[in-house]
C-alpha cells in the first residue's frame, strides 16, 4: 500500500497519455479533477492486487464517451459516486475497493476521483493495460466477468442500470444511453471479488503509468537518452519489452470512414529511406506496416512520441512535418493470449493482420 | 494611404503605406505613456515624407501592450469570474489552473450557476437567474467592475451568456462584461481562461485605445483607425476596449504578413531571424496558418487563434562551437556589439562567420581573418541545415514553397535551402510589423460542432460559410470582397447523427471612405 498524493498525479498524466496509445483522451482534465478531490478529501491509499482479500467487492470504474465533450463540458466529479450508489442500492452490496477500467488517456485519472471521495482504495490495476474504444476489450471480459450490470450516471443526475447478458451488448446499450446523457457518461461495471480481480486483472498499471511519466521526467536533459531510459524501463516490467519501431517525419494523415470505423492512415516518412512506415488508427493506433510487413499490431501499444520531448502525441494532434518516434510496447502475457485475442486483437478491430508479440 | 504602427515593448515602429509602396518607415522607442512614443513616430514618418495628415485613411495598430500586463501582473482589474454550467463543470472551479499569483491578482471571486447547453443545444439545466440576482448583489457589494461570464457550449448557442449579461447589465450598471462565445471556441476551461484574463484588462484596454485616439488627433489624423487581432485581421477601437485579449499574439501575425506583403507572395513560409532565435511560420493566402495546441499566455491555458510559429535557437548572436558543428541555442544577445570577435570581442558568434565568409560588411573584418576555413564552411552548413529543418518541420505537405527571409539576422542564410523553392529577401524587412498592421483585413468566423446526419456535407458546409461570411460583414468587411480562407472538418468518434465539428474562416477588405483600392 501506498498513499497517492498531489504530487503524483503529473507523471500519471504523463504515463497515461503514452498508454493512451493516441487515443484514450486528454488526461488534463482527469488530473484537474483527481487534483481537487485529493484537496478536498485526501490522499488516496493504491493497493497492489495482492493486498487484496479474497472476498472483497471489487468494483471498475471510468468515463465512456466522446473524448472532445469533457473538453467542453468539463464533469461535475460527482458522476462516478452516482453511479456507484446506484449499483450499491440495486445490488445491495457495498463495494470495498475500486479499480480503474482503463489504464491509458483520461480514464486513468477518473477513478482516483471516485477513491478519494469514497476513502476506499484504489487497486493498482486495470482490464486494458492500455486505452481501447469499447467496452468489452476488458481482461475482465475475457477471463469471464460478466460486464453487466452496468451503473450509469451523467453530471444531471440521471441513472441507468444496464443488465444483459454479453459484454458486447452491454456496451452497445450502454452507449446508446451515453449519448442521452449528452454524449458522455460515468460508469462503474465488471463486478467482481478480490481473488477473481487477481486473476483477471492486468497488474500494476497505475504505478506504470507513474513511473513511466518519472522515467521521462528524470531523462529530461537528453533527448536520446530519454527514449532508452524508457525503453529500458519497459524490459523491467511486466510488459518486458518496447522498442524503436522507427523514426521520420510526418508526411501525409488521411481520414475516412470505413465500415462505420472513423480510420485514419498516418504516413511517416524516414529520415534516410523512401519507404514510409504507415499507422492505421481507429481511435487508437493499431497497426503500424513498412511496404507489406506489419511491424507491430494490435493489443501491442504503439505510441507516436515526440523526437525531441518524447512526449506522447494524441491522433487528433498529429500533423504534417512532426518528427516522431514511433515506439512498440509489447502487452503483457494476460493480454495476449488466444481468448484475449479473440476480444481486442487484430481481428475484433476488422484487420487482417496476425499478431505476433513483439520482441519474441 | 494608410499607416501602419506597430507599438512593442521595445520599439514603437511606423510605416506610411500607398498601396504596395512604402512611403517612409521609422522605429522610435516605446514610452510609458504609449501616446507620445507613437506621436514621435508618426511626427517622423510625416515629417520625412511630407505626408499630409489629412491624406491618410486609415490607422492600423498593432499592439503587446495587453499581453504583457498580464505578463507582468501589471494594470489588472479584479474579475467576478461568473460560469454557467453547472450540475456539470463543478469538478474544476474557474481558475483552478493558474498560476497562484495572478489569481490573486484577480481576487479569486469565482462564482457557479446551474445552466449551459449539451453539444446538441439541448439545456444542461435552465439559467439560475434567481442566483444570478444574488451573484450581481455581490458583485455590487464588493465593487468589482468587470465580470467574465462563461457557459457550457456557448459556441453551440449563446443564449445564456447574452441573458446572464442582460441581469448582470441591469443590476450592475457600468460594470464591464466579457462573453466567452465571442472571444474562444469549444474547449470550455481555455475559453473560460480567455474570458476572465479579457475581463481584467477591461481599464487598461480603454485608457490604451484612448492614448491611440489622443496621439492621432493630437497629430491631426482623423481617419478612422484598427486595431490588429491575433489572427492578422482588423478589430475597430470599440471592440478592443470590450475584447482586448484577441490582441494577444498579434506581433507574430502581423511579421508574418508583413513579410508576405514585402516580397508579393500569399503562400510561403517565413523565417524571422533575430539576435537570439528564428520564428519560422507557415502563411497560406497571406495568413499565417495557425495553431492547433492549447498556448500558455502568462502561465494561463488558452486556445486563442494564435499563430502556429517553431522557434529555434538560430540568430545573429549564437554561439558557434565543435568547429562551426554545433550552433546555438545560448546567443551574446544584446551584448553582441561587445562580445562577437568583429566588434573586438572574444566570443564566436554566427555574425563573425557570415562577416568572414564575405557575406556581409558588419564590423571589423580583420578581426576574423585567422578563422579556418573549414570552420567557416561547416558552421555556413549547419545554419542552412538548421533553417531547413525548421522550414520543413512547419510545411503542411511535401511541396516545395518560397521563403521569405525577415529581421536583422537574415544575413546568416545566402544560400538555396533544399525544402524552398526560392529564397527572398525583400526590402524594409526591419518594419515587417508595422506593414503587416497596415494590411490587415477584415475577418469572421464560425466553430460549432454539426449533425451531418440526413443533410448533404455541401449543404451544411454552405450554411457554415454563409455564417463566417456574414460574421466579417459585421465586422466591417466590404461585401462583395469576402472570401473563405480557411474550412476545418473534425468527425467527433462516438457521437451519432455524424456530428463534425466545423471551423470557417472569412476575410474582406475593410470598408473605408477613402479612394484606395
Amino acid at each position: 500500500m501506498r498513499w497517492l498524493e498531489v504530487g503524483d498525479l503529473e507523471d500519471i498524466a504523463v504515463g497515461a497519455a503514452v498508454l493512451g496509445t493516441g487515443g484514450g483522451g486528454d488526461p488534463y482534465i482527469g488530473k484537474l479533477l483527481a487534483r481537487g478531490a485529493i484537496e478536498a478529501h485526501g490522499a488516496v491509499r493504491l493497493i497492489s492486487l495482492d493486498e487484496l482479500a479474497d472476498d472483497e467487492e471489487v468494483i471498475t470504474c471510468g468515463a465512456m464517451g466522446a473524448p472532445t465533450i469533457v473538453l467542453e463540458k468539463v464533469p461535475s466529479g460527482d458522476e462516478m459516486l452516482m453511479a456507484l450508489r446506484h449499483y450499491e442500492a440495486i445490488s445491495g452490496k457495498a463495494v470495498t475497493a475500486i479499480m480503474p477500467f482503463e489504464a491509458g488517456g483520461l480514464n486513468s485519472c477518473l477513478p482516483i476521483v471516485l477513491a478519494a471521495q469514497t476513502g476506499l482504495p484504489l487497486v493498482d490495476a486495470d482490464g486494458m493495460g492500455r486505452a481501447f474504444p469499447q467496452l468489452e476489450m476488458e481482461t475482465f471480459n475475457v477471463y469471464g466477468v460478466p460486464a453487466a450490470p452496468v451503473a450509469m450516471a451523467d453530471e444531471k443526475g440521471n441513472l441507468a442500470l444496464v443488465e444483459t447478458d454479453s459484454a458486447a451488448k452491454a456496451e452497445f446499450m450502454a452507449r446508446g444511453i451515453c449519448i442521452r446523457m449528452g454524449g458522455q457518461a460515468s460508469l462503474v461495471n465488471y463486478a467482481m471479488d478480490g481473488a477473481t480481480a487477481r486473476r483477471v486483472s492486468v497488474p500494476a498499471t497505475v504505478s506504470l503509468a507513474q513511473d513511466i511519466g518519472r522515467v521521462l521526467r528524470q531523462a529530461r536533459v537528453d533527448k536520446t537518452a530519454r527514449l532508452n531510459a524508457l525503453i529500458d524501463f519497459f524490459g523491467t516490467t511486466h510488459y518486458g519489452h518496447a522498442e524503436l519501431l522507427g523514426s521520420g517525419k510526418v508526411s501525409d494523415i488521411e481520414r475516412k470512414v470505413e465500415n462505420g470505423w472513423s480510420v485514419g492512415i498516418v504516413s511517416i516518412l524516414p529520415f534516410d529511406s523512401d519507404v514510409p512506415y504507415r499507422i492505421r488508427i481507429q481511435n487508437e493506433n493499431l497497426v503500424v506496416e513498412r511496404g507489406a510487413t506489419v511491424l507491430a499490431v494490435v493489443p501491442d501499444l504503439i505510441c507516436v512520441l515526440d523526437i525531441d520531448t518524447a512526449e506522447a502525441i494524441p491522433t487528433e494532434r498529429l500533423r504534417y512535418g512532426q518528427r516522431v518516434d514511433i515506439l512498440g510496447i509489447r502487452v503483457p502475457p494476460i493480454m495476449r493470449t488466444p481468448g484475449a485475442l479473440m476480444v481486442f486483437g487484430p481481428r475484433a478491430f476488422g484487420l487482417t493482420a496476425e499478431y505476433v508479440p513483439l520482441g519474441i | 494611404m494608410r499607416i501602419g504602427i506597430d507599438v512593442g515593448g521595445t520599439n514603437t515602429d511606423a510605416v506610411i503605406l500607398e498601396g504596395d509602396r512604402v512611403v517612409a518607415a521609422c522605429k522610435s522607442p516605446t514610452t510609458e505613456d504609449v501616446s507620445s512614443g507613437i506621436s514621435a513616430a508618426l511626427s517622423t514618418v510625416l515629417g520625412e515624407s511630407g505626408v499630409a495628415a489629412s491624406a491618410i485613411d486609415a490607422v492600423m495598430i498593432g499592439t503587446t501592450h495587453f499581453t504583457n500586463a498580464v505578463i507582468e501582473r501589471r494594470r489588472l482589474l479584479q474579475v467576478a469570474a461568473v460560469r454557467i454550467g453547472l450540475p456539470a463543470t463543478r469538478g474544476v472551479p474557474p481558475m483552478t489552473d493558474w498560476p497562484g499569483d495572478l489569481a490573486d491578482v484577480l481576487g479569486r471571486h469565482c462564482y457557479m450557476l446551474r445552466g449551459g447547453h449539451e453539444f446538441d443545444g439541448r439545456e444542461i439545466a435552465p439559467l439560475d437567474e434567481a442566483g444570478l440576482l444574488d451573484v450581481a448583489r455581490e458583485i455590487k457589494a464588493k465593487g468589482l467592475r468587470s465580470a467574465a461570464i462563461t457557459s457550457v457550449f456557448s459556441p453551440v448557442t449563446a443564449v445564456m451568456e447574452l441573458r446572464a449579461a442582460e441581469i448582470l447589465r441591469e443590476e450592475c450598471p457600468g460594470i464591464a462584461l466579457s462573453l466567452s462565445h465571442e472571444i474562444g471556441r469549444v474547449g470550455f476551461l481555455e475559453r473560460e481562461n480567455a474570458a476572465i484574463m479579457n475581463a481584467c484588462l477591461a481599464d487598461l484596454s480603454t485608457k490604451v485605445v484612448d492614448s491611440f485616439r489622443s496621439a492621432l488627433r493630437h497629430k491631426g489624423i482623423s481617419a478612422p483607425f484598427f486595431i490588429s487581432q491575433n489572427d492578422g485581421t482588423l478589430m475597430t477601437p470599440e471592440h478592443v476596449e470590450s475584447y482586448p485579449v484577441l490582441t494577444f499574439a498579434s506581433g507574430p501575425t502581423n511579421s508574418m504578413r508583413g513579410a508576405a506583403r514585402l516580397a508579393a507572395i500569399g503562400d510561403a513560409m517565413v523565417v524571422d531571424i533575430g539576435g537570439t532565435t528564428s520564428d519560422v511560420g507557415m502563411l497560406m493566402q497571406g495568413f499565417p496558418r495557425e495553431s492547433a495546441v492549447a498556448v500558455d499566455i502568462g502561465g494561463v491555458r488558452t486556445n486563442f487563434r494564435m499563430p502556429d510559429v517553431l522557434a529555434i535557437g538560430l540568430g545573429g548572436g549564437s554561439l558557434v562551437r565543435d568547429g562551426g558543428a554545433r550552433i546555438g541555442p545560448d546567443s551574446v544577445g544584446y551584448e553582441i556589439m561587445k562580445k562577437a570577435l568583429v566588434f573586438g570581442g572574444d566570443t564566436l558568434t554566427t555574425t563573425d562567420i557570415v562577416v568572414a565568409a564575405g557575406m556581409a560588411d558588419i564590423g571589423d573584418r580583420a578581426r576574423v581573418a585567422n578563422i579556418p576555413a573549414e570552420t567557416i564552411a561547416t558552421a555556413l552548413d549547419t545554419i542552412h541545415r538548421m533553417v531547413d529543418e525548421a522550414v520543413d518541420r512547419m510545411k503542411t505537405s511535401a511541396d516545395k514553397l518560397p521563403v521569405i527571409l525577415v529581421g536583422g539576422g537574415a544575413v546568416l542564410v545566402s544560400c538555396d535551402l533544399p525544402s524552398a523553392s526560392e529564397v527572398i529577401r525583400p526590402e524594409n524587412s526591419g518594419v515587417a510589423n508595422a506593414i503587416g498592421a497596415a494590411i490587415a483585413q477584415v475577418g469572421g468566423e464560425v466553430d460549432r460542432i454539426y449533425a451531418m446526419e440526413g443533410r448533404a456535407r455541401d449543404e451544411v458546409l454552405d450554411e457554415a460559410k454563409a455564417e463566417a461570411s456574414a460574421n466579417a460583414v459585421v465586422a466591417g468587411a466590404i461585401e462583395g470582397s469576402v472570401k473563405i480562407m480557411d474550412i476545418e472538418e473534425v468527425p467527433l468518434a462516438y457521437l451519432p447523427g455524424s456530428a463534425t465539428r466545423i471551423r470557417v474562416k472569412a476575410v474582406g477588405d475593410l470598408a473605408m471612405k477613402g479612394a484606395e483600392a
